[in-house]
């Protein structure tokens, strides 16, 4: 069968998702980032939810997620994300909530936010995008850095005496009250994008189910702060990144 | 039941990334020689014949710039 007898609207099996805006994203080539504004918007389609649903963006790579998401959205201050986005769901318990925020937003200027909201049980959804570096700012140490793990601000390594140890915040809010539910995923393949996105539409319903702060890490990528093809970034996090934060539920209540 | 499939590229939004190529279970995509517009090699289909619609490429595709097209055989 020739390909242009297959391509035709009725034959249509997945492309992209109308929450999308039709805007090039200015991520990098192989970008994490990428995948999990289309998993969120495949989760927001299908859902039903593009009317009632608020983003909150950080400071860092996803400031720009107002561009691409044809939804409300808030703009924070560094860090201060799910403070926001509290004092958004208080005022309209109705909506769906959400924060979008990288590692050296939520976890170093922003932890204490963090940690507070996961701990009054805001029904709100935390996105929380794991690259181990600043990406935006040229990929320099971030709390979750790996101990040996060169950036630009550790060029022989992070060395703990001197760095400290990496954070691993996700393990910390697990053991809150208020959180029910906190996972890690990734999305370097197919198999794990499936996962990924069915623990976004599971934190979204928790949301709407009142049960508390669902938490979702998503280990990613950073070829460009990393110094890597999107392809060999990939590899690398699987091979340095999974041992460390492993991929799984934390917690599931 | 055979399955045939066709990928459509957005070749002017592709940025030649390959996360797609690797994860063609069949190894149907590769990247252009040529390049776009903003100098970016593309995806494209290099051994259509193969193609089953699996999605994979569309699944894990930064840009969402591949549309995937499925008939049963």
């Amino acid at each position: 069968m020739d390909t242009k007898e297959i391509i035709k609207p009725e034959n249509r099996v997945y492309g992209k998702s109308p929450v999308l805006t039709d805007v090039v994203m200015h991520y990098c080539p192989g970008c994490s980032h990428g995948v999990i504004h289309k998993l969120i918007a495949e989760v927001i389609e299908e859902m039903g939810i593009q009317e009632k649903t608020i983003g909150v963006s950080p400071v860092g790579c996803a400031v720009f997620a107002y561009n691409y998401l044809h939804i409300d959205w808030q703009q924070a201050a560094h860090g201060r994300a799910p403070a926001v986005a509290t004092a958004t769901k208080r005022l309209y318990p109705d909506k769906y909530v959400f924060t979008y925020q990288g590692d050296g937003d939520l976890a170093a200027i922003g932890t204490a936010e963090t940690i507070h909201a996961c701990n009054r049980g805001e029904n709100i959804v935390i996105i929380f995008i794991n690259n181990a570096i600043y990406g935006m700012t040229g990929g320099q140490m971030s709390p979750l850095t790996l101990e040996g793990q060169v950036t630009a601000t550790t060029p022989l390594g992070r060395r703990a005496d001197l760095n400290g140890y990496p954070l691993k915040i996700t393990d910390l809010v697990a053991q809150l009250e208020g959180t029910c539910y906190v996972t890690r995923q990734s999305v370097q393949n197919a198999g794990a994008v499936r996962k990924a996105k069915k623990a976004i539409r599971k934190a979204f319903e928790n949301s709407a189910g009142g049960k508390g702060t669902s938490f979702i890490e998503m280990v990613s990528s950073c070829n460009s702060g990393w110094k890597l093809t999107p392809v060999a970034a990939n590899r690398w996090m699987e091979e340095n990144l999974f041992p460390f934060y492993p991929i799984g539920d934390l917690k599931d209540k | 039941m055979a399955m045939k499939g066709a990928i459509v590229v957005d070749r002017e939004k592709c940025k030649g990334c390959g996360v797609c190529v690797v994860n063609c279970p069949v190894q149907v995509i590769a990247l252009t020689k040529e390049v776009n517009g903003k100098g970016y090699p593309m995806a494209d289909m290099a051994r259509p014949e193969a193609c089953t619609g699996c999605a994979n490429c569309a699944t894990v595709c930064p840009d969402s710039v591949i549309t995937v097209y499925r008939v049963k055989v």
